[in-house]
């Protein structure tokens, strides 16, 4: 679909190369980097999922093939089902603030190139600052003696005994704020090479602004929803700094992040978070195979 | 994959050469999966049962040392956030220069930072840290520290009897105690006038969503247990921790208790999205003299927990003779005194007392800092867990932490 942007173009010949040996080598770094840094660590997540404790001391195991340690799901399962529902409403979020935004820097301010720059820095520039830094600056804007939360209790949109850090509102908002520039980025670059002439044509067949919206424009930033979408769902649903208790979280907002860092930093129990861990990943990859098949973009991948 | 290709003459192209590619990179693949798996068990095989040996000691051409500690634990410069005065004398007298570092927040996600690095005997930064009992118990039983050279920390000797002998450390080669204290309660003065007693105060409805508790098991629940008419330092079984836990999980589940942490809990007393809290002894004396005179601290009625913090050297430091230069130093008693006069905990050094006449006689009889047999017969100690019970209870504790 996005070569159609290109179809008026004549394609440039190549001269093709039968460089087999080349090829491989080329990929070897790659190879090696995806070895090293994904498969083994994945091999010893997985053994470790199935180790039992081995008795003598606190937080040591041996190897073994526990397969019940994969029951934990049963017990975590509040938290995961939790973790999809703050990630599913991030990524909504996310996308009704960011498409706005990447359509006015990538399309409507195209006569302006400065303008265009300018905003997508500002989009950028909070990566300047550690997520950390950002996440405790909101959790202190956001705490009970807060100009802004006194405010709201000032003009009663908010009860007098009411909180916002530890709800889940403060993590949903948290995480959406985080992700907002994962999910605009994407989507800039696709609508910046939205060929306005598509939507004049349509105009001119008499659609309303809304069926051209509909029917042109959000088609031919298909690629960006999806890619940007994905950005955004897969980092929020695994995502254990923000309903964290030290920033915006509280207990009633454990996501699964935050059970996996607590079994594996504080109660030392390696098995079950590698067992969450791996239930995390598999249940994350098949969202998004039915995600990416339902939104019919298997080329994408 | 016998779908039709594209039209495009480029990609189309593109599309053939990665199809004939496709055998050698499959081959490349499984090569890669069994030289990972063969990896993987490699690291698997060996480990957890040796102990690391201890790093060799650089302390005489190297005159540096960092020392990891709790939050308002060291006296510190009134006027000069940053200076501990103390500290600054250690190192004019020595020529040791040492960074001393807030870096314990908590003992479990201290040791889950360092856990790694203290089991390959790798250098954790931190020459000297102060860590709890039990979590000293644990590092000691795993050989994750240094034995003390004795003959380089005379001052040793001014060790109060009661604390020379502990089950984990037997005569004390591996550890020495910092500071002692007790887990209590805490009230804002302004907004609770009427105080607190009991940790049954704390469920007060008034005090709703404003009450913080500490993330460390050991005093949370044994308050509660302590409450509920458990002692604690009784060998009680698992039923009467549940039963602890149980009022703990109500608790947390019907909004009374607000956040549940490590020192960071002092931030929410001086923002006051706390009004009350399960604290620690000295910290109230510290925020009392930071943000103004508006906090009290009190042994519940029904007893506190006592605790003391202790000097180890991780196995991975060069700087043991470093360290053990320090030690020394805060076991003169003067020292050990003025450190006592602004941490407001219990020091372990005899002739403290003494010395704290000079300073400040009217400390010479607070309670938390020179407590006597009746304070402390209101307080106990957590008693050792077994490495199962560690498991069980602290499993149950992290589950309410999560909210399940």
């Amino acid at each position: 679909m996005a070569f159609a942007a290109f179809a008026t173009e004549t394609a440039k010949e190549q001269t093709p190369r039968r460089g087999g040996k080349i090829a491989l080598l080329l990929l070897v770094p790659g190879l090696l980097y995806l070895g090293l840094f994904f498969l083994v660590p994945l091999f010893s997540l997985v053994f470790t999922s199935l180790q039992a404790p081995s008795g003598v001391n606190f937080g040591q195991f041996e190897a073994a093939f526990k397969i019940e340690n994969y029951a934990v799901f049963g017990q975590y399962s509040e938290q995961i089902l939790r973790s999809f529902l703050y990630a599913v409403l991030a990524t909504v979020f996310a996308l009704l603030f960011s498409y706005p935004l990447a359509y006015f820097i990538g399309v409507k301010a195209r006569p302006w190139p400065l303008l265009q720059n300018l905003m997508l820095v500002l989009v950028i520039a909070p990566f300047f600052i550690s997520f950390l830094l950002r996440t405790i600056a909101w959790k202190s804007m956001l705490s009970d003696e807060s100009p802004f939360v006194t405010g709201l209790k000032a003009i009663s949109l908010l009860a007098p005994d009411a909180h916002i850090t530890g709800t889940p509102f403060a993590v949903v908002f948290g995480l959406t704020y985080n992700f907002i520039p994962f999910m605009t980025l994407p989507l800039y670059a696709s609508l910046e090479r939205l060929d306005t002439r598509y939507l004049e044509a349509g105009s001119d067949l008499y659609a309303k602004p809304f069926t051209t919206f509909r029917t042109v424009t959000i088609p031919l930033s298909m690629p960006g929803i999806v890619s940007g979408v994905l950005l955004t769902f897969i980092p929020a649903a695994g995502d254990y700094v923000n309903a964290s208790r030290e920033f915006l979280g509280g207990t009633g907002t454990a996501m699964i992040g935050n059970v996996i860092e607590s079994n594996f930093l504080l109660s030392n129990n390696y098995p079950a978070a590698a067992a969450l861990s791996i239930i995390l990943m598999l249940a994350i990859l098949v969202i998004v195979l039915v995600y990416v098949r339902v939104s019919g973009t298997k080329d994408l991948l | 994959m016998t779908r039709e290709l594209p039209q495009d003459p480029m990609i189309r192209r593109l599309i053939q050469q990665a199809k004939q590619a496709n055998l050698s990179r499959r081959t490349v693949l499984q090569g890669a999966g069994i030289g990972a798996a063969a990896l993987t068990l490699a690291a698997c095989a060996p480990g957890a049962a040796s102990k690391p040996t201890p790093a060799v000691d650089k302390s005489a051409t190297d005159k540096t040392l960092y020392w990891a500690n709790w939050a308002a634990y060291l006296d510190e410069d009134p006027n000069n956030k940053g200076k501990y005065p103390t500290l600054d004398a250690f190192e004019k007298q020595t020529g040791i220069k040492v960074t001393y570092s807030v870096d314990v927040d908590d003992n479990n996600t201290y040791y889950g930072k360092v856990k790694g690095q203290l089991a390959l005997g790798q250098d954790i930064g931190a020459d000297t840290v102060c860590l709890t009992d039990w979590m000293v118990s644990r590092l000691i039983s795993l050989g994750y520290v240094q034995e003390f050279d004795r003959s380089k920390i005379p001052n040793a000797k001014n060790l109060t009897p009661a604390l020379q002998n502990p089950d984990f450390d037997k005569g004390r080669t591996k550890s020495l105690p910092w500071q002692g204290g007790f887990a209590g309660i805490c009230w804002n003065k302004e907004k609770v006038p009427g105080g607190l007693k009991s940790v049954a105060d704390l469920w007060d409805p008034s005090l709703k969503g404003r009450v913080g508790v500490l993330s460390e098991m050991r005093d949370t629940i044994g308050l509660i247990m302590m409450q509920q008419g458990v002692d604690i330092s009784s060998n009680w079984g698992a039923d009467k921790f549940h039963n602890a836990i149980d009022e703990f999980k109500k608790q947390v589940d019907n909004g009374q208790i607000r956040n549940i942490k490590g020192n960071a809990y002092l931030e929410d007393l001086k923002s006051e999205d706390t009004l009350a809290a399960i604290c620690w002894s000295g910290d109230i004396t510290v925020i009392n003299a930071e943000a103004g005179d508006k906090w009290e601290f009190a042994i519940p009625t029904a007893g506190g927990t006592l605790w003391n913090d202790n000097f180890v050297i991780p196995i991975g430091s060069k700087k043991k003779a470093n360290a053990e230069t320090l030690i020394n130093y805060y076991y003169e008693p003067e020292v050990a005194a003025t450190v006592a006069a602004w941490v407001n905990y219990i020091t372990p050094v005899v002739g403290a007392k003494e010395a704290m006449l000079a300073i400040d006689p009217a400390l010479a009889d607070n309670q938390l800092i020179f407590p006597s047999e009746q304070t402390l017969a209101n307080t106990k100690i957590f008693r050792t867990l077994k490495p199962s019970e560690e498991s069980e209870f602290g499993a149950a504790f992290q589950a309410v932490l999560l909210g399940s």
